[in-house]
């Protein structure tokens, strides 16, 4: 007869044995078990909540942010496009709204590069909207935790409506009428904050002319 | 309605929640761990790994099991890492390096869950699900079945038997986590969490760029990354991640799961032990913890002191707009209050203050209510120091739940109490004196920059795992360090816990006499949560001083 095994052994074989069990278990049939039923039930949220554009092709998620920037002539210069209402400030990767390097700035409130930072793009935006500074929201000027927040404050997007109107040649009530549209208010009253969801937003514009 | 009213609504919405959880989450958890009848799967389980369901463990074997375990998961985790660009659904991603691949995997065994890599460029689908997220069931049950060894300790008499942590593992995974975990991961689907297998997806944007939108099974994996305490993201951004946490629902559900098993095991706890009113009163304490954090930190965030917040109007940096200032700060209390330790918004941007009660909140050692099951055994532990420091009053053998602690049972707790202290003050104090290795990660410069190292070490030794961000720990120096601070924050106390419930087991019932303090009591409420506010939190006061407090009152 063979020797049973020490128990410190035996003890760290029981482990694996019951390790592996429920790396089966939990580790593949509950996450495949759980896809295969979300795909078929919940098909549009479980890959993403994609968005179409204008001409049918996916443009993005609804639940994932964009820069809406315009490129000079040249391909130079990157600016922001006077037709499509602006997203916040982003920390994910080099140019912003990068999803495979999501990220916050992580700077604290008393770094004084930030402080810096926010001077600075506050007076920009006041000038880009012809507002005066003071009418500029928190949200414009500060960088989400995800880098890919899909939502401005309705703040930031009212003082967008008469550039975003002037610059495609339509009337504030138009534009205000869209806005308005992809607004939510708070879930049930009272959770979260009321929000504008940019791209569908901006999708809407593009499709009115 | 004002955002104030709305977030106070809010939380109510979610002590109604939880409240009605208790009792019903409980008593269920309660016969999960004192049921007699194996489910047949279990017994199922029981052959093929070569367990008696029956056979009861000592203290000591209890312990080497859990360490077992954990010592192989540690090791199968690493070698998952290490091997993933072989493997299906790797995405393409190299192997994991060896010193991130040890971090992570000491990370996702204690349940801290504590992340130097960055989910959507690091770990392929397969090692998120097959292995990350099974610690996350794992880790979560281990904590679980410890404290249900503590209190067999105060309800067994004069044995040396404890149960049979085989058998916790394997009962509080099935029939606790799974299920609670499928029913919430469709719901979290419904709610706009992505479950898929893609890799990522290229698209044109709105003006012409590329824009790759990340794939992965992540509903699954966030529902039990909260309900376990755990608190990995599956993405860098973790539940700031719209496809983690895309609304202000999905938002106060992640809150929820984290929160609800830890305050129902104290009614676990009452059941067991025969008296509701000694679970109620453990609830009351971590109750009042919760409450005082989470107004504190929305009160700190709606002030925005600080230079920038001042400037912008609001701190708005490092948080979403679906949250807002109370879903950000709701989430923050609770995340560092129970060892989750996921973020829906970025700790390092927060105001000095708010952030410096994140800090505080780990610091009392993830007791209100904590991690799953690690919370209820550390208060318990603060219950029977609460109890002797009474007792040197009157001059009495301190009881607790008719048990004496006598000298043995009082080095275990204290030993208890000093384990994550020593770890956190040491580490941070070699990191900021070894200022080549380990000082130099720090994203920020002054006490802000201290309070990000002290953070690092707070959260891994209390196993929280969430970050002041911008510190980069992805050194070997760093890596190693957290690593350890983690493994020994997780099984040291984990070792005296253990061994205080043997010995309580081993005592006959002490009957209650008119000279026992009653620990069921309003009085001890009080009592506990000063002693929690004077042992545990002015241990760390000298170093909050240079962090968080010398920023904030400035």
């Amino acid at each position: 007869m063979a020797k049973p095994l020490p128990t410190a052994l035996r003890n760290h074989l029981t482990g694996l044995r019951l390790l592996l069990l429920f790396t089966v278990l939990c580790g593949l049939a509950y996450p495949l078990l759980v896809t295969g039923i979300s795909q078929v039930a919940f098909s549009s949220q479980a890959n993403g909540s994609l968005v179409k554009g204008k001409d049918g092709t996916v443009v993005g998620s609804s639940l994932i942010g964009q820069n809406f920037t315009t490129t000079s002539a040249d391909g130079k210069t990157v600016s922001p496009d006077p037709k499509l209402f602006q997203s916040r400030p982003s920390a994910a990767g080099a140019d912003g709204y990068d999803p495979t390097a999501s990220a916050g700035s992580n700077k604290g409130t008393n770094d004084a590069g930030l402080a810096t930072t926010y001077t600075q793009l506050k007076a920009a935006i006041a000038k880009f909207n012809d507002v005066s500074q003071s009418q500029v929201p928190p949200d414009a000027i500060t960088e989400s935790g995800s880098g890919l927040d899909p939502d401005i404050s309705p703040a930031y997007a009212a003082i967008q409506v008469n550039r975003v109107a002037q610059a495609r040649g339509l009337t504030d009530a138009q534009v205000q009428a869209l806005v308005a549209k992809y607004t939510q208010s708070r879930t049930l009253g009272f959770l979260g904050e009321p929000r504008v969801d940019v791209l569908n937003l901006n999708i809407a514009l593009t499709k009115l002319g | 309605m004002n955002s104030s009213l709305a977030g106070f609504l809010q939380a109510l919405a979610l002590v109604g929640a939880l409240a009605l959880s208790y009792r019903p989450l409980g008593d269920y958890i309660a016969h999960t761990l004192t049921s007699r009848k194996h489910l047949r799967i279990e017994r199922g389980i029981f052959k093929l790994i070569g367990v008696d369901g029956d056979a009861e463990q000592t203290w000591g074997a209890y312990l080497r099991s859990v360490l077992a375990f954990s010592f192989v998961s540690v090791l199968f985790l690493y070698g998952f890492q290490r091997l993933q660009e072989h493997l299906w659904l790797s995405l393409g991603f190299p192997a994991v390096t060896p010193a991130m691949a040890w971090n992570t995997a000491a990370s996702f065994v204690t349940n801290t869950n504590w992340q130097s890599y960055s989910g959507e460029s690091t770990m392929g689908h397969l090692v998120q699900m097959g292995g990350l997220a099974v610690q996350n069931f794992l880790s979560a049950a281990v904590g679980i079945a410890v404290v249900a060894a503590l209190i067999r300790g105060f309800t067994r008499n004069k044995t040396d038997h404890l149960g049979n942590f085989w058998v916790d593992l394997t009962r509080i995974t099935l029939r606790v986590l799974l299920p609670i975990s499928f029913v919430f991961a469709l719901v979290l689907v419904a709610g706009g969490v992505v479950e898929n297998l893609h890799a990522a997806q290229i698209v044109h944007t709105l003006s012409g760029a590329t824009q790759s939108i990340p794939g992965g099974p992540v509903a699954s994996q966030e529902v039990i990354k909260q309900l376990g305490t755990n608190g990995g993201g599956f993405y860098n951004a973790n539940s700031a991640h719209p496809f983690e946490n895309p609304n202000p629902f999905t938002n106060l559900l992640a809150i929820y799961l984290m929160l609800v098993i830890s305050f129902a095991l104290c009614r676990t706890f009452g059941k067991m032990v025969g008296s509701h009113k000694q679970g109620y009163t453990i609830l009351s304490v971590m109750g009042l913890y919760w409450i005082a954090s989470a107004s504190l930190i929305t009160f700190f965030e709606h002030q925005h002191s600080g230079i920038a917040a001042q400037i912008a109007g609001a701190a708005m940096e490092g948080k979403e707009v679906r949250f807002g200032i109370p879903g950000s700060s709701l989430f923050a209390a609770s995340t560092t209050l129970t060892s989750t330790g996921a973020v829906n918004s970025m700790h390092d941007s927060f105001t000095p203050l708010g952030g410096g009660t994140a800090i505080l909140n780990m610091m009392f050692g993830e007791i209100a209510p904590g991690g799953t099951g690690s919370g209820l055994y550390g208060i318990l532990i603060l219950a029977v120091v609460t109890v002797f420091v009474a007792g040197l009053m009157v001059g009495r053998t301190p009881e607790y739940l008719g048990k004496k602690l006598g000298a043995r049972e009082m080095k275990f707790a204290s030993l208890y109490i000093l384990t994550t202290p020593a770890i956190v003050l040491c580490g941070t104090g070699l990191a900021m004196s070894l200022k080549a290795g380990h000082g130099g990660g720090m994203n920020n410069t002054g006490p802000h920059g201290f309070s990000e190292v002290l953070y690092a070490f707070t959260s891994a030794a209390n196993n929280n795992g969430s970050a002041f961000g911008g510190i980069t720990v992805t050194s070997t120096h760093w890596e190693t360090a957290l690593g350890l601070a983690m493994l020994f924050g997780r099984f040291l106390p984990m070792v005296f816990v253990l061994a205080l419930a043997g010995s309580l087991a081993k005592q006959a019932p002490v009957p209650e006499s008119t000279g026992t303090l009653r620990t069921n009591t309003p009085l001890f409420v009080g009592m506990l949560s000063g002693v929690i506010l004077i042992v545990v939190g002015l241990t760390y006061f000298p170093a909050l001083a240079l962090g968080p407090l010398a920023e904030g009152l400035h």
